[in-house]
């Protein structure tokens, strides 16, 4: 029973951090309809400017270095690329964020080459116990993190006046836009803040347990797709639950290994997506999607 | 309809020269070149077969696949599997290697066919991401079902053999010119691409392919018209699969190995950038298009040392295969951006004159 709890606590702390990618690519999701498939390479950009350096000025402003770094190729994607295209078939600027992702992550993974870069948060390998159970004071940290941010991008998307715009010109991009707000702004504030949460997430998909940051956790990162589109993609709520279903649904596959050896090894990293699969057999817009209406 | 009736029309005669020039140049081709072109050579006509496909299913019809990767992988172990006799301790059924062939192409086909209970009623990222999953359930199965897919290390490919002929490395004289594998496949190659065109061609240009095109370009009003919406998404999505089938068991058979890292996700990425960039719904776009990212980096690799920023992997500089893929992300940016209707679209534009008219991007040529 305590193996079960540790897994669970365990799945719902590495769930929270797929939650906090899952919700940047929601939030780019709904204030420009696009599809951001470059949004592993943000996290990896954020995460690499972190690693590269703590050992100079000290983990907390390197994270926030990590944070703005990403925040800006976001804004930068955003502004070089997006807003460029004049098009308006969206789906077709989703390949355009394939584009991109080939880039940042080619130059990412070339600069990381075959190292693994820790991050130098001041958790370390520390673990709580809890009577039978332990838990690695990095997961806890993941989990207050990802929380706190979580709420409080809630709060500002419904009470801030940029919450209010970027939900506006999601609703309807024409009417915000005749009503002053400057959808350009809102864009780009999106992938910002998509890149910063992206940035905070990397941090916790590469400390203890896990070695640090490398090639493979590009890998790693898109394992919140699943969740996003499993919540629904146009829905923050979705996100989280996504979010956490996944993190619990990998770590139950990877803490149950040994019982489940006839299907092979490395289930955990599989898991997400078998999950995924399942709930879009039965619901195709997600668990929490609006369903698509159309009038003609 | 109206801007195919005010098209002016082409010099027949001359664009068939143009096509028989291409045709004896690319049939000389094996006396000429090298091993290392040959191949590249071979590596492109394989990726322009699973272009075509995933051009019929994300090009014509609008359906955003990730999963390619996987269906080439199915192709070209399900062609293992069928066609080897069981001599190195793997499964193998023994079959004669051309109904393998086709075999593994069928049986790419029906693994299409299992995922259109989500592939027929999904669309854009939600189709995207969906698909993903099949390249990571791909990946999981070739490293674990040791007995089908020889794990990490992957499995030997037993040479084609048609009408007595084996497309293996025993040399044989043609001209006095000794043909070993590659040369001989290049001809089978060169077959199956153009049987390939020339259906998925008859299938963009019939009654499929406008319906295709209707639901890519408005879904609602094709199924107000009487278009199966369903039923198309997930036929094509079953063709497109087979395509990529095919494009797997020809890779194989290049490969003389297949191994489980070569089908992830960098590929299915790649053959996305090839039809944006060499344009998206048209036969000619996903020919051009992984022509050019196939050879990027095998030209690249060739001329490393005379090219500026470029050198040998593993040298600290960027590696060839780094550079082109650089070369093609950029392309697929810069191509949506400022070439809507890629390559192709660029070209047909240029021959048509700049003032008949806007071309949409995956308009069927």
């Amino acid at each position: 029973m305590s193996t079960f709890a540790e897994i669970l606590l365990n799945g719902l702390s590495l769930g929270s951090v797929y939650a906090l990618i899952a919700l940047g690519f929601v939030v780019i999701f709904r204030a420009t309809e696009v599809v951001n498939f470059a949004h592993a390479s943000l996290l990896l950009a954020g995460g690499y400017v972190t690693a590269v350096l703590h050992d100079d000025i000290g983990f907390w402003p390197a994270l926030l270095a990590g944070i703005a770094g990403a925040a800006l190729v976001g804004a930068a994607v955003e502004f070089l690329v997006m807003r460029r295209y004049r098009g308006t078939d969206h789906s077709v600027l989703a390949i355009v964020t394939i584009g991109v992702d080939i880039l940042l992550t080619t130059e990412l993974t070339r600069r990381i080459g075959t190292d693994v870069l820790t991050l130098g948060d001041p958790w370390g390998d520390a673990v709580l116990r809890l009577g039978p159970i332990s838990l690695a004071h990095t997961r806890i940290a993941a989990f207050v993190a990802a929380a706190l941010l979580i709420t409080a991008f809630l709060l500002a998307f419904r009470y801030t006046s940029w919450g209010v715009a970027m939900r506006a010109a999601a609703e309807s991009a024409e009417t915000a836009a005749l009503m002053g707000v400057r959808l350009g702004r809102v864009s780009m504030g999106a992938w910002a803040v998509a890149g910063g949460l992206a940035a905070v997430a990397a941090l916790f998909l590469t400390v203890f347990p896990t070695p640090g940051l490398e090639r493979a956790t590009s890998l790693a990162a898109l394992k919140a797709f699943p969740a996003a589109i499993l919540g629904g993609l146009d829905s923050t709520t979705g996100a989280l639950v996504g979010g956490l279903l996944v993190g619990v649904t990998e770590s139950l596959a990877t803490g149950y290994q040994s019982d489940l050896t006839f299907l092979g090894r490395g289930l955990g990293d599989l898991a997400p997506y078998l999950v995924m699969v399942a709930i879009l057999l039965i619901r195709p817009a997600g668990l929490f999607g609006t369903k698509e209406l159309a009038r003609v | 309809m109206s801007e195919v009736l005010v098209k002016p029309l082409r010099p027949v005669r001359s664009r068939t020269y143009l096509w028989a020039a291409g045709g004896v140049v690319l049939l000389a081709l094996p006396f000429y070149l090298d091993r290392f072109w040959l191949q590249a050579g071979l590596f492109a006509m394989a990726a322009a077969i699973g272009a075509i496909g995933i051009n019929l299913l994300t090009g014509a019809t609008g359906q955003l696949s990730m999963g390619h990767a996987f269906f080439l992988a199915v192709g070209a172990y399900g062609y293992c599997v069928f066609a080897a006799d069981g001599g190195d301790g793997l499964t193998g059924l023994g079959l004669p290697t051309w109904l393998a062939a086709v075999l593994a192409v069928l049986v790419a086909g029906a693994a299409g066919g299992l995922f259109s209970p989500i592939s027929g009623r999904l669309s854009g990222a939600y189709l995207g991401i969906a698909t993903l999953a099949l390249v990571f359930i791909g990946q999981h199965v070739m490293f674990n079902a040791h007995d089908l897919t020889g794990g990490a290390n992957g499995r030997d490919v037993p040479p084609l053999s048609l009408f007595g002929l084996t497309f293996d490395d025993r040399e044989l004289l043609v001209a006095a010119v000794p043909f070993g594998s590659a040369e001989k496949l290049w001809y089978a190659g060169l077959v199956l691409l153009a049987a390939g065109a020339l259906f998925a061609r008859g299938v963009l240009r019939g009654r499929p392919g406008r319906a295709m095109n209707a639901i890519r370009d408005h879904r609602i009003a094709a199924g107000v018209l009487g278009v199966p919406v369903a039923r198309h998404r997930a036929a094509v999505f079953v063709l497109s699969s087979m395509y990529a089938g095919l494009a797997g068991v020809l890779l194989a058979l290049v490969f003389q190995r297949t191994v489980p890292d070569y089908f992830g996700i960098t590929l299915s990425l790649e053959y996305l950038a090839m039809i944006v960039i060499g344009g998206l719904g048209s036969v000619s776009g996903a020919v051009a298009g992984a022509v050019f990212v196939s050879l990027l980096p095998q030209l690249l690799t060739r001329y490393s040392d005379a090219l500026p920023l470029v050198s040998a992997p593993g040298t600290g500089g960027i590696a060839p295969g780094e550079a082109s893929r650089y070369l093609y992300g950029a392309a697929v940016v810069l191509v949506v951006l400022f070439l809507p209707g890629g390559l192709v679209g660029a070209a047909a534009r240029r021959h048509v004159g700049p003032r008949s008219g806007e071309i949409h991007p995956g308009e069927e040529r």
